[in-house]
């Protein structure tokens, strides 16, 4: 592998663990639903990165990129049917704090 | 060059991802998402893969940030005073945060990742629309059966209970 490409690699993954482990927590340590939201897209991003770095360092780009727009695909439905949740949530709750969701009843 | 541009989105896209998470307003974290997603798709194209390139621009740095700013708007913003009151909060909770992105930055300083396979032989030279359409055609079908469930997941989300026998809407 050339020194470009390995070089490319040891960055990509370091930018990968850092986004990655910043969405994570604020996935978990957030108080609002779209902030939630926005550490999954953050999520998305990281792993979007990881599979492009690593299609270039092996050569098969073409696969990568088929597999970042399955995952692009993904990402928006799942955004819109999440973003519709967050606002049936608080239109029933008057809030958007995910803590007041454990007083639903089921 | 290229290397020294590649590094540098890098570097951009980890303080836009940053700059998202902890932006004092819902509002300036969706531009920054998009400003994420336009860093990540610049990184698409210098890595050689401009479809992929292309649906992260059109599609994740303008749809999906139109979405954002319609939850925000469609949901109760906070005024000026509790935004700011919630915001020092919220970055005392990030704290450990910090500490944990430290101790990544002294963990790959000092042992960088590295990938010691090389490449397979043979390297593949498959056009991606070849790949899309005829080596991953079984996605294609998982990717038109998530968009149904998600269009019925949104009209089920939003749909209105009508009145019963004709009486006035409220």
């Amino acid at each position: 592998m050339s020194e470009e490409a390995q070089f490319l690699f040891s960055a990509g993954t370091i930018a990968v663990i850092v986004l990655a482990l910043t969405a994570v927590y604020a996935m978990v340590a957030s108080r609002n639903l779209v902030r939630i939201l926005l550490g999954l897209e953050i999520l998305t991003k990281a792993v979007t990165l990881l599979v492009a770095v690593a299609g270039y360092v092996s050569g098969r780009m073409a696969l990568a990129e088929a597999l970042i727009i399955t995952m692009i695909v993904v990402e928006v439905v799942i955004i819109a049917v999440a973003a519709g949740v967050v606002i049936n949530a608080q239109r029933h709750t008057r809030d958007l704090d995910p803590r007041t969701l454990a007083r639903l009843r089921g | 060059m290229s290397v020294y541009l590649n590094v540098l989105l890098l570097g951009l896209l980890v303080v836009t991802g940053l700059l998202t998470i902890m932006a004092p307003t819902l509002l300036l974290g969706a531009i920054s998402l998009a400003a994420a997603s336009a860093v990540l798709s610049a990184l698409l194209f210098q890595m050689g893969g401009p479809l992929a390139g292309v649906f992260e621009l059109s599609v994740c740095a303008g749809m999906i940030t139109v979405v954002f700013v319609s939850v925000i708007c469609l949901t109760r913003p906070l005024d000026d005073v509790e935004a700011r009151e919630r915001y020092r909060l919220r970055l005392l909770r990030f704290v450990p945060l910090s500490l944990l992105l430290l101790v990544v930055a002294v963990w790959t300083w000092y042992m960088p990742p590295t990938v010691d396979t090389p490449p397979p032989a043979g390297v593949a030279t498959e056009s991606v629309r070849i790949v899309l359409w005829d080596l991953r055609r079984l996605d294609l079908v998982g990717q038109v059966l998530i968009i149904l469930a998600g269009v019925f997941g949104v009209v089920v989300l939003f749909h209105e209970n009508r009145p019963q026998d004709g009486a006035p809407k409220p």
